[in-house]
């Protein structure tokens, strides 16, 4: 029998179409969807990389895989330490696949372009693994949480423990781009400060191919420290090339940002003795040792400070949301502005700049003999805290935060 | 930045280095262009796969650096052997844009392929045992590895410069090239010549990649930013003069050193900077015929 | 085949038109109509002028540049930007193609490499391109300090507008005595001096509105994306525009169209393209295509040269062309790279 209700139910499922997607819609924006962006195959791999995703998903596993009722998703991309990549990608991911959480990783110029985008579409971004100080001073977003560490902290740490103990003039053998220029210039300020001098200093293209004729300039200029503003496969290649021309007999190197993945990589005997300042080391206490286990039944390697501090920021952000009862980023990052953090990472909080105020640790290579099990590459000197070795207020360029 | 003696010296004598692989990679390429009429883009990617294979070699099969220094350039150029049956061959009639098109599309399926297996970030590779350490000269401490890179280049270039130009083997190659037809009808084996022409020029691209592992970082990209810089340097010296190509590689590498005392920023600029003026006033470049 | 053209032409506008409201991603469209304005501009020279250039990428890129600090450190509003763009584009193309018109052949392409590399030394070093890190933040700015385009389909239909007109002006170029004489060079240039043409003022001109336009382009791809990087004028950019004409077919008006659209959706899709592979036919090999960019692109590459020198659109004419006269001969592949398609210009 032919009904003469034809013409209404099209109106009632268009009705409880729209209903559905209404719902959905509202739904889906409670979601949490993370996005890691970070150099997956080139030289900072070993940084963060690949196991950096695990680390995440860890997190994320341990939080119990939801919040706010959803179950949390985890996407990435590998940018190739190109900025255009990162930024791109980032907005992709935000106009299109809902994620409300951008995770920067290593490099510092497509850190600052994957936060240009989430400041501009209103998303939380994380940064854990780039350097430059410029995420939180002259390009400091509310939207910005720099996690592990930055060279401001970098060159507060080594920059005046070199100097202390006799280091006085440098010269600087700087990554051309972002990182490196920040680095360098955050070093020179801290150096300066306490009586040293810079004799010179040179830019090598990032992921550059030869450094002896760096070296050989580095030589000449007869400084006493040969201050190494990069990162790492092109530190691991400037020691290493250091060594080949007999640099370092004549000149200390200073490792102003060194991962436990160099160190494994280049081994104690070319860097016994390297002092350098890291955001956390796996053997400093039973709960670092504890995650680094878990960690290195996965991967087979031990974390680097950065892929730490991934697991660390994950649960953060996610705790931070589940306080917060939405994915909104304003109250997101009003929520993670406000609450203590206190976990085997690092133990502070995230101030109005967006850096997370953590203590820091200054660490020396062992020597071969020193070293009892794999692995056991560091020894802890000193803790630097977190108040003191940050940008202080004095200092800050951020426009947001005087 | 202070321009001192042991400065300068130190970085010619490093120009000199690289120099001597400019030299050698240009040397496979003029071979290669000057006997077959091919543009091979593929050089830098070929230059790669001898280091690589040298590093594989290492890491897999603990076959150390002087077995490699045979044995890889005998594989590559067994590969370049079969990328010239199967594909260049086809293309020989065509305008020699078309070979270096394909070529240009060999480089990134060489490097893509090993790309995606290992990544961009430099695999370490120790230079020999026996060539280990610095002596010193003076001015600087130059490693004993670089020196012998110098000295075998030089002996490997000077070598195929004679084989091509003063024997009768280099002869009826160079014959071959000119008029095929004619020196097929004396019973020689042209296509077969052509082939292991290609295969030869290969060859050397791999020996100065395995020279190359120990110096420069061994990534799958390590071919890229060099066969550019061949190119102007085979241009410059003029397109089919062998030893037009290996005085400009060598002088080009001391150019090179000098640049990066005064400018080092534009050191990996100058020479297209001189490839233009070249290009300009003597097209045929400056040790070249013209066509 | 004089119907068919204008009709797929006005059915490609319609998708293009209604794309945003299908939900395709509209800045992901936009960057694939700047691209094929690219090599549609690259095609100029290539396919109707017969010169093979292999330093496009200095005015893609230098005009990405010149129009990003415009807008972003000069608060230039867009339409100044893009014709900023364009005429920067037009200032080196000139500068280029004044000193490489003198040269044939590879040392024409040589030329145009060592130039583009020394625009590459430039904005590697020039403190406002910001080098590594590149160009960033450039922003959407009012057109004419009207329109605001930070909304991504206003931004959307403003740069179909440009690409349009751009493309038609392409077209007129080809068609027109200009384009005549330009088609006579490349076919055989002696007899063109013979006939009396000033051949080296033609390609000049070619050669400059070629470099005009994709400027134009670069500076669009800018506006849309909001950086401009040194991948833009890096040599594998020029790499990649030689690569679309290629694929698409040199000599063809569409083919530009269609292998830039193969190439971009390569770079970007691929992973997805594999992905689904791999769950079609269970081998899992696929899936990891996502990573293998490279290599796909160079088999492409490869199988264009060896077997597909006509590219896709040529191809397709020859077999329109074979359809309509049964008893013609099967049209030979052209043994110069400029001589592609001798037969129409669509």
């Amino acid at each position: 029998m032919r009904h003469k209700n034809t013409p209404c139910r099209p109106l009632v499922l268009a009705l409880a179409a729209c209903g559905l997607l209404a719902a959905a819609g509202v739904q889906a924006q409670e979601k949490a969807k993370i996005g890691l962006i970070t150099d997956m195959s080139g030289l900072y791999a070993d940084v963060e990389g690949k196991n950096g995703v695990i680390a995440i998903q860890m997190a994320i596993d341990d939080f119990g895989g939801k919040v706010l009722g959803q179950p949390v998703e985890l996407v990435s991309a590998d940018h190739q330490n190109k900025a255009d990549i990162a930024a791109s990608k980032a907005r992709e991911w935000i106009d299109t696949q809902g994620v409300t959480m951008v995770f920067g990783g290593t490099n510092s110029g497509t850190a600052l372009a994957a936060a240009k985008v989430a400041q501009e579409k209103k998303r939380v971004y994380f940064n854990n693994g780039a350097g430059t100080s410029a995420l939180t001073n002259e390009q400091c977003s509310p939207y910005t949480v720099h996690y592990a560490y930055d060279t401001v902290a970098l060159a507060k740490g080594t920059g005046s423990a070199v100097v202390q103990r006799g280091g006085k003039s440098w010269f600087f053998l700087t990554a051309d781009y972002a990182f490196g220029h920040a680095l360098e210039a955050d070093t020179t300020a801290v150096v300066k400060a306490k009586g040293g001098t810079v004799v010179g200093s040179v830019r090598h293209p990032l992921s550059a191919s030869d450094f002896s004729s760096f070296l050989l300039q580095a030589q000449n200029s007869k400084a006493q420290i040969l201050g190494l503003a990069n990162a790492g496969g092109d530190t691991i290649n400037s020691i290493k090339a250091a060594r080949e021309f007999g640099i370092n007999k004549t000149m200390k190197t200073a490792g102003l940002l060194v991962f436990l993945s160099d160190i494994h990589s280049l081994g104690l005997k070319n860097t016994e003795g390297l002092l350098h300042t890291t955001s956390w080391y796996w053997d400093r206490n039973d709960a670092s040792r504890q995650f680094a286990q878990r960690f290195f039944a996965k991967t087979k390697r031990m974390p680097t400070d950065v892929q730490a501090a991934d697991y660390s920021a994950t649960t953060t952000y996610l705790k931070a949301v589940q306080a917060a009862k939405t994915t909104d980023a304003d109250k997101v990052m009003g929520q993670l502005k406000s609450m203590k953090i206190d976990d085997f990472f690092g133990k502070g909080y995230i101030r109005q700049d967006g850096s997370f105020i953590h203590d820091m640790y200054l660490v020396e290579a062992k020597s071969p003999a020193e070293s009892q099990k794999p692995w056991d590459y560091l020894k802890v000197i000193a803790t630097l805290p977190g108040e003191e070795i940050f940008t202080t207020k004095a200092e800050t360029k951020c426009a947001t935060w005087k | 930045m202070t321009l001192s003696l042991p400065a300068l010296l130190s970085q010619l004598l490093l120009g000199l280095v690289n120099g001597s692989f400019y030299a050698m990679l240009s040397l496979g390429l003029a071979v290669i262009f000057g006997l077959l009429g091919v543009i091979n883009f593929a050089h830098g990617a070929l230059f790669m796969m001898g280091a690589l294979f040298a590093w594989m070699g290492a890491t897999y099969w603990n076959i150390e650096y002087w077995v490699m220094l045979i044995v890889a350039p005998l594989l590559v150029g067994a590969f370049g052997i079969l990328i010239e049956r199967l594909l260049l061959r086809r293309i020989y009639r065509l305008d020699p844009l078309y070979g270096l098109l394909l070529t240009l599309g060999l480089t990134l399926l060489i490097e893509g392929a090993f790309r995606s297996v290992y990544g961009v970030s430099g695999l370490g590779y120790d230079p020999p045992e026996l060539l280990d350490g610095a002596t010193s000269v003076g001015f600087m401490m130059l490693p004993n590895y670089r020196a012998w890179v110098v000295v075998v280049s030089l002996a490997v270039c000077l070598g195929t410069w004679f084989l091509i130009e003063k024997t009768r083997l280099g002869a009826t190659l160079r014959a071959g090239t000119e008029n095929p037809r004619l020196v097929e009808a004396f019973g020689i084996n042209v296509p077969l010549m052509v082939m292991l022409t290609y295969g030869f020029g290969v060859a050397l691209a791999a020996f100065a990649g395995v020279l190359a592992a120990p110096v420069i970082q061994v990534t799958p990209l390590m071919g890229q930013n060099l066969i550019i810089v061949v190119f102007a340097v085979v241009v410059i010296g003029g397109m089919g003069s062998i030893l037009g190509s290996v005085l400009t590689g060598l002088g080009l590498g001391v150019i090179e050193g000098l640049t990066k005392v005064f400018y080092p920023e534009a050191s990996s600029t100058v020479v297209f900077l001189i490839m233009v003026v070249v290009l300009l006033v003597r097209p045929a470049g400056l040790f070249g015929k013209e066509a | 085949m004089k119907k068919l053209a204008p009709v797929c032409y006005a059915l490609l506008l319609v998708a293009l038109v209604a794309a945003p409201f299908m939900g395709a991603y509209p800045v992901f469209v936009m960057k694939l109509m700047c691209f094929a304005l690219f090599a549609a501009a690259f095609n100029l020279l290539l396919g109707y002028t017969g010169l093979l250039s292999f330093g496009h990428a200095a005015f893609f890129g230098g005009s990405a540049y010149a129009a990003g600090y415009l807008m972003k450190a000069l608060g230039a509003t867009p339409e100044i930007g893009l014709l900023a763009g364009t005429a920067a584009g037009a200032l080196l193309g000139l500068v280029f193609g004044l000193l490489a018109i003198r040269r044939q052949g590879i040392y024409f392409a040589m030329i145009t490499l060592a130039l583009a590399q020394m625009v590459f030394f430039v904005a590697l070093q020039v403190p406002f391109t910001g080098g590594e890190d590149g160009l960033q933040g450039v922003p959407r700015g009012k057109l004419f300090g009207l329109l605001d385009l930070s909304d991504d389909r206003t931004m959307y239909y403003v740069a179909l507008v440009v690409v349009v007109a751009a493309f038609a002006l392409i077209v007129r170029t080809v068609h027109s005595p200009f384009g005549q004489v330009l088609k006579g060079i490349k076919e055989n240039e002696a007899r063109a001096i013979s006939l009396g043409y000033d051949t080296a003022r033609f390609k000049l001109l070619a050669f400059v509105l070629s470099a005009a336009l994709s400027g134009l382009a670069g500076a669009l791809k800018t506006l849309v994306l909001g950086f401009a990087t040194l991948s833009d004028v890096h040599w594998t950019a020029s790499g990649g525009v030689i690569l679309m004409t290629l694929v698409g077919g040199m000599g063809t008006l569409s083919g530009p169209i269609v292998g830039s659209a193969v190439v971009v959706m390569l770079e970007n899709k691929l992973g997805e393209i594999g992905s689904g592979i791999a769950s079609l036919t269970g081998v899992q090999w696929f899936g990891t295509l996502g990573e293998s960019v490279t290599m796909v692109t160079g088999l492409i590459f490869v199988v264009c040269v060896l077997a597909f020198r006509r590219g896709v659109m040529g191809e397709v004419q020859a077999f329109v062309v074979r359809r309509r006269t049964p008893a013609a001969p099967a049209a030979v592949a052209p043994a110069h790279p400029t001589a592609a398609a001798a037969t129409g210009s669509r």
